[in-house]
Parts: structure tokens; sequence; C-alpha cells
């Protein structure tokens, strides 16, 4: 099981928004596989610090695929090559001896580059803040079990609730849409009675407000749902579609 | 003893005191709500649930959190659950068995009137979160499933697959973005906060008036002003380096509040997660959790023979070719009654027991088996997967073992931190004016937190336990003008960061932040681990004296303070985790007993239990900041248990 690999990385460095950024290679030997790729990062960087060298910035926090704040974009993939997995789940028995692994950003409008591969996803805040949430204040609501749900919407509401917020769908799309995001709470809330009530004022305005924040349209080409690590289904697309036209239609 | 620890319990039988101090408390009312600024650092379960709450109070919240979104805060990553006493079973739960269960779980060492205050309010957050859309999971008659945890015999647990956490603090962030969207919290993500700025009122005491912090892009120090301070930012755990903590978790804001004197309670209680993935390598950035929820179904075991240890420990025996008989399934061989959901304490001492006998199941002889064959045999594989899918998907992508097929290798790792900043009852630190909440807090878990109590305690903490008592506080602050950062404590307070980090840019060494860290974390579990003696916390203040001096003496930190700089963060961290430290050795050598997370090895019966001394700790040790370098010094808070008996815990029968 353990082994070690040796292979190069090509990283991007961009040292803020507005400067050039560049390919930089890193030869990278005698990795052992079971580490995991984000520890292979920081492997990398113990190395640049004690040559004196700046090390590689990227989001990271949980490492356990949950809290949405890794990214990257590995071999064109973005989270790599393992499927519904986040980049801190990927390990480096995915890679081969002499391989050659290419490191990037996020790419995309509404997530501007911050420094070499950590970039700025408050846009997704501002969608949530257009309109993802139900109308509650604390108190005063009723109780827990006093409006039952069908298991079935249940686990629909909570396949849709699962998504991270890692921005992966909006860097596979070639549009650059946020549209897998967005339809994953709309639907969640949607799909619920709590959430039923101003379903259609929600959906009108987080659209709005993805529109706004120069995101791009949905053309239906499934690079999202085959790229997202928790694997969020593109039918919540289909149910914000359709949310967003009976709410047209009722204005 | 100078000074005396009022805990401002309200008078009344048990079950009436929070009743009654709401119907007493002082208000603020709508229109002078609007005039009053609350800082609220951290955005996990409870400071989100805080910020979203006072907000739709009418307060001016900021709400500061160091990650790129308040939604990534490591609350997010708790699994398993949430635990009300709602009794929707039908199987004998109440309040009273919640208050009870986690009272006798903490080994009896919390508060009574906070804990049954903690029980009472459980019922309301549930009905809140479902109001928010968190999608709990479910019968196929519309009702609320629950599950078991650790430490009870009712199944009184909420969740929502094995994320539970994530969507209890997605509820929370979205209640937070609407508050957000209504102008009455401003958000500050990627902002740390650098120390907490007092300043006098006109009868000469410190009142907490607003932060330092540093924006982590820019690099810029900034001051921000408020009528008070809420930190909510989370556990200490990060000390030992390998956790199950987040990467960025860290216990530099209450290590600020506690150098400016605010008291830090119990900082020795540290609870070790029985059901971790080992450690498998020295390049290893962190520990996974696989969630007790686990323990429902899964059975843990080694083997009987030592000989079938060994072979395992050589990778010559596959653990499969076992049988039954030949193995120990220790836990329910020593806790009949309880089984595999004993309290998490008790479950890590006892494999820990099991592996220094040798009986260890992997390289390291430090693992044990966590099988779900008799449970796949039992409900089958659907329904496992159905339950626990994602977990074991988790665990196969890391060890590259099928969990369907080979028992799990599972052994503790430091994951949640009990002690940390002394509040009364009211929240409300030693400081007028700084609250603690969430995990920062020390309040309510004792010496051991059951599972599917820590989101509990969030979420109660910011959505009906602060929202309530700061307005106790913040009523007679209504004449109070906000306040300038112009004022010199800001600047004193600013000047004292900015000197900070030049000493850390300037001390130009040769080692890493990582590596000093390794080395912190190496001694915390070495000797700040399991099981401690007093040998083994003195070595430690030692050796803990020795890492600060490497720290100040060799630390590297590339780049410049005046930008993105990760490596100054991490720095700035780490030399508040080497005080945490401290503060852990000096609690766990004062407390001469055994109870709870905190084992010392001279004090526990001839089975191995925890034996604690009643006679002598039933106190909260609450340890004052003396100044650089200097011993801190205790105080202490007695605890007197009114309504239920001090007994021995008992998990056999």
């Amino acid at each position: 099981m353990d082994k070690n690999i040796s292979f190069t990385l090509k990283v991007w460095r961009q040292r803020g928004p507005k400067e050039k950024g560049q390919f930089v290679s890193y030869p990278m030997t005698d990795i052992p596989t079971d580490t995991s790729f984000l520890e292979m990062l920081d492997i990398l960087n113990e190395q640049l610090i004690n040559k004196g060298e700046e090390p590689i910035v990227f989001d990271h926090d949980c490492r356990e695929g949950i809290c949405g704040m890794c990214s990257l974009y590995i071999n064109g993939h973005a989270h790599g090559p393992a499927t519904g997995a986040t980049t801190c789940q990927l390990y480096m028995r995915r890679f081969k001896d002499g391989d050659v692994i290419t490191v990037e950003p996020w790419r995309s409008a509404g997530f501007p580059i911050i420094r070499d591969l950590m970039v700025d996803r408050s846009a997704y805040d501002k969608i949530m803040q257009a309109g993802g949430y139900t109308s509650v204040n604390t108190g005063g609501v009723p109780d827990a079990n006093s409006i039952p749900i069908s298991k079935e919407k249940a686990d629909l509401a909570m396949d849709a609730a699962s998504c991270i917020g890692c921005g992966a769908c909006v860097a596979a799309c070639k549009n650059g849409s946020a549209m897998l995001f967005v339809s994953a709470k709309v639907s969640q809330l949607a799909l619920l009675p709590q959430g039923q009530v101003e379903a259609a004022r929600r959906a009108k305005a987080m659209i709005a407000k993805m529109d706004e924040l120069g995101f791009g349209n949905c053309t239906n080409t499934r690079a999202c749902e085959a790229e997202c690590p928790k694997c969020v289904s593109i039918s919540n697309i289909a149910r914000l579609n359709r949310e967003f036209i009976c709410a047209k239609l009722k204005d | 003893m100078a000074k005396k620890i009022d805990s401002k319990i309200p008078e009344g039988p048990l079950a009436e005191k929070w009743t009654n101090y709401k119907a007493h408390q002082k208000l603020v009312n709508p229109a002078n709500k609007r005039k009053l600024d609350i800082i609220i650092v951290g955005s996990g379960l409870a400071g989100a649930s805080a910020a979203a709450t006072l907000g739709d109070l009418g307060f001016k919240v900021k709400c500061f959190c160091i990650q790129d979104s308040p939604r990534r805060a490591h609350s997010i990553a708790a699994q398993g659950g949430i635990n009300a006493a709602k009794n929707y079973q039908n199987d004998g739960d109440s309040v009273y068995r919640l208050f009870y269960d986690t009272i006798k779980g903490g080994d009896y060492r919390s508060r009574e009137a906070n804990v049954y205050r903690l029980a009472e309010v459980s019922n309301n957050i549930i009905d809140q979160c479902v109001a928010q859309g968190v999608p709990f999971a479910r019968e196929y008659g519309g009702t609320l499933a629950n599950r078991s945890f650790g430490g009870a015999q009712v199944s009184r647990t909420f969740y929502a697959r094995g994320q539970t956490g994530q969507q209890l603090l997605l509820g929370a962030y979205s209640a937070l973005s609407r508050q957000v969207k209504l102008g009455n919290v401003e958000l500050f993500t990627r902002c740390e906060m650098l120390d907490v700025v007092l300043i006098k009122d006109e009868n000469g005491e410190n009142r907490a008036r607003g932060i330092i912090y540093r924006d982590l892009v820019t690099g810029e120090i900034k001051r921000c002003s408020a009528h008070a301070v809420v930190i909510g930012t989370g556990g200490y755990g990060n000390a030992y380096f390998l956790s199950t903590n987040a990467m960025g978790s860290n216990g530099s804001a209450a290590i600020q509040c506690y150098r400016k004197g605010a008291w830090f309670a119990n900082p020795a209680f540290a609870q070790i997660h029985p059901t971790c993935i080992p450690v498998h390598g020295d390049k290893q950035s962190k520990l996974t959790l696989m969630s007790e929820s686990l323990r429902n179904d899964g059975r843990i075991w080694v083997p009987k023979k030592l000989e079938d240890a060994k072979a395992l420990q050589a990778g010559t025996l596959n653990p499969n070719d076992i049988p039954d008989e030949d193995r120990d399934f220790y836990l329910e061989r020593r806790y009949p009654a309880f089984g595999n959901l004993v309290p998490r304490d008790v479950a890590s001492r006892a494999a820990k027991e099991r592996c220094d006998k040798g009986f260890g199941v992997n390289n390291t002889g430090l693992a044990v088996f966590l099988d779900f064959k008799y449970a796949i045999q039992r409900l089958g594989k659907d329904v496992v997967a159905d339950k626990y899918g994602n977990l074991f998907d988790m665990y196969q992508e890391i060890t590259d073992v099928n969990p369907y097929e080979n028992p799990m290798m599972i052994f503790p790792a430091i994951h949640y931190t009990m002690g940390g900043i002394w509040v009364d009852y009211e929240l409300q630190t030693s400081i007028k004016g700084l609250f603690a909440i969430g995990e920062c807090n020390f309040s309510d878990h004792g010496a051991n937190r059951l599972g599917a109590s820590a989101l509990m305690q969030g979420l109660a903490d910011g959505y009906f336990v602060l929202p309530y008592t700061i307005q106790n506080y913040l009523s007679d602050q209504i004449q109070v003008p906000r306040f300038s950062t112009d004022l010199p404590e800001f600047k004193a307070a600013e000047d004292g960061v900015k000197e900070q980090i030049e000493k850390i840019m300037n001390i130009k060494g040769k080692r890493s932040v990582d590596s000093i860290h390794k080395e912190l974390g190496h001694i915390m579990w070495e000797y700040v681990g399991m099981g401690r003696t007093k040998e083994s916390l003195e070595t430690a203040l030692k050796k803990l004296e020795e890492v600060e001096k490497t720290f100040w003496s060799d630390l590297r930190v590339p780049g410049q303070a005046d930008t993105l700089n990760v490596e100054l963060e991490k720095a700035l961290r780490l030399r508040d985790f080497i005080e945490v430290g401290k503060l852990m050795a000096y609690d766990g050598l004062n407390r001469e007993e055994s109870c709870g997370g905190h084992f010392r090895e001279e004090y526990q019966t001839p089975e191995g239990e925890a034996l604690r001394q009643d006679d002598k700790f039933s106190y909260v040790a609450c340890w004052e900041y003396q100044g650089a370098g200097k011993a801190p010094e205790l105080l202490k808070e007695p605890l007197n248990y009114e309504y239920i008996k001090v007994q021995t815990r008992n998990y056999k029968n």
C-alpha cells in the first residue's frame, strides 16, 4: 500500500488580482502515496519556506470535504480527478510516478484571484443574502413535528442541501454560471413546506443577484454536475427553472 | 483569595431559574437597540446564531470570521447530530433526563443551573431549525427521526445524514444572511481578531469596547468599536497540532481575552474522541473523525489472543479470519449496560488500555477495529449504506480500505475542548461587556462532553441564551454614545499588536511555523494527552518553555506583514497555542484527580476507571493571567450540587 512517487507540479503563481500570473514548475520527489494532495502542497511549502521563498497560497480549512474552502483546478478538473470528492479528500495514490500535475485556481469572472490559487468567492454570500433563507425570526415558530414532511421530500431536500458552496460548478462551467449553486438552495427550500411560502420570491431574487454579479447562463452542458464534489444533481436546475417560470407567470 | 467569583445563578428551584431570570431581567427597547453595536467574533453555530438573532432583535451587529464566508466555520464538520429532550420516541426522555445525562456525562464538573437551562432550550432549537428549512432525517410517516448517542439510554439525537453540523450551520448562516440583507449585520470576512480593547467606565472598571483585527487579504491592522464584544471562536484543540479540528481553528481570541484579564476555566478538560482514523505518517496535517453515530451499529473489538494482534501488526493476518470467539468486544465486556455507546472519554481510555497491553491492530499498534459485519448481517448492506454511506466513502478514500468488507480501524484523537473562557450564568466573562459563547466558553460540559451536545450548546447560547442575557448588560448602556476608534485605548492596543507582529517578522530564524507547531503537538500528546501524571505535566511545562524559546529565536516567517501572509497568521496562532499548552499543563497539574477527559494515572480505581476526588476538586479552576513569563493564579468557583446526587459514573449496569 505504502509507496513513494516522484512527479512535476506546475502551479499557477500570481501575486495579486491585477498582476500577471504564470506557471512555475516544482519537481517533487519521494512523496508517499498515502499523503493527501493538500499535504503534498504542505510539503512543497515547507521546502519553499526553508529556502526562504514565499509559500504557495491556497484556501483550505476542514480537510474533510465539508467546509467548501478548498478549491484547485487539477489537471483540468475542478477538485482533481476523483469524483464526488473535494481536493482535500484527494490522495496521491491517484497519481503515477513521472506525472506532470497542473494546478490552477478557479478561473471565472465571478471569482477574481486574490493570490496564487486563492480566489474571492464572496459573490456566493451575496447571492445567499438576496434570498437563500426562510424569513423567520428566532423564536415563535411551531413545534418541529407539527408539519409532517414525507421522507422522500426530506431526502430530496437533503440531497440539494449537501452543496458546500465551493464554487466548483462555476469553475467547471464554460459560461461561468452559478446555476447549480443557486438551484441547490432554491430546491432545498422549495421542497419543504417551510420554504415553499416564499419560494417564488426567493427564486427571482437569487437569480437576479446571480445575473447582476456577472455569472453566466446555463446551457445544460452538465459540466457542473460532473465536477460537483457532492454530486448535486442538475435536476435541481430543472426545479429552479420551474420555480422561476411559475414566479414570472404570476407577475 | 482576593477575588470572589459570582456566577450569578438566579434564585429559585432549578426548573424555574431560567424562567425567573427572563421574567425579571432588564430589556432594551426597540428604539434603543438600534443605537447599540455588538461585535461578534466567529461565525460558527454560536456566532452565526447569535448574530442572526441579535440582528433580528434590532441591534447593530458586526460579525467577524477568518474564512472567506461565515458558512465555512468548523461547526460545519460536525457529523452525528444534535440532542434535544423532545421525547418524540416516547422512550422516557425529559428535560430532567437530558440535564441529568449531561451532568453525569460531564463527570460532575459542570454547573447545575447552566446545564438545566441548556436542556430546557434544546427543544426550541429543533423547532427553530425546522422552521429554517433544515432537512432533518424523517420517518415514512413524516415525523422527525432520532438516533442514539453515547452516554444516553434514550434516542434523542436529531440528524441530517452524517452532515448535521453542516445543515445546522447553513440554517444559521441563512438567518445571518437575511440579517445582512436587512442591514442589521455587517460581515467582516477574512478578518482575524488580534486583541480586545478595554476602556474604563466612570467607576474605573474595565469594559470591553472593541477589537483590533487584521484584514487577512491586505494585511492592514484595523480597529472596530462596539458596546459589547462577544467571542464565539471555538476550541483550542489544535494546540496538539494533529486533531480533528480544521486547519484554521485556533484559541487565539480566547487567549487574547485571557491576557487582558478574562479568566480561563478548566483548560485541562480536552476531549479525546474514540473514533478517528489512526495516524499514518509524519506528513499528516490533521486527523479525520468518524462520527460517533457509527457506534450505534458498529462493534468495537481487538483480538483476544496476543499472537493474533502481533500477526495483525505484522500484516500477516486478515481480521476477517479471526473467528468471533477470538474477538474481544471489550466495551461490551466491560460496560454491559451501555456497551459500544459508553461516553467518549470512557471509550477512548478503553482503547488506549487495550493498545497499551499490546492488542493494537495496525502496524503502529495504535488502532482498534470498528466492525460493521454484524450490522450488515442484521440489517443488510443497503440499510447500512443508507445510514452511513458518506462516512464509509470518506473512510475508503482516506485509507484505501473498503469498510463494507473489512473492519474499520480507529483510534482516539483530540476533538473538542470543554475548558475555555470562564463565563457566569449570563455568559459574561470576568471582564464586563465581554461575552463568550459556544465551545470557546467553559460552561456546560464539565470534564467531558456527550456526543451531539456541542451543536446543542452552540445554538442554545446563540439563539436562546445570549440574546436575553446580553440585554441585561446593555440596558444601562443606552446612554453611552458610539465609541470613536480614535480613543487612546484603541491606539495603545493597535500599537501592541503591531509591535508583536514586527517582533515575529524580525526573528528571521530557520524554522517554519509548522515544524515548531508539530514539536508543540508532540509534547502535548505525549505529556498532556490521554494519560497524565505529575511528572509528565512537569516535564511538559519545561518542554513548553523550550518550544517558546525556539519560537522567539528561530522562527522564520517569509514575506511581509503588510500584505496577505499565511505564515504570519499561523505564527500568531502558534504563539497563543503555546500559551494554551502551558495553561493546560498548569491546570492538569493542579487537578489531582481523574475526571472525564482529564485522566491522572495516579488516580484510578483497580479496574482502571477514573477516580474523582470530590472533597478536594469539586470546583471550576479559573486561571488568571499574571503577565508574560509568570505562572497564572488559580481562583476557584465551588460547584454545589443541590438537585442531583453526585455519584461515581457507572456505565456497567
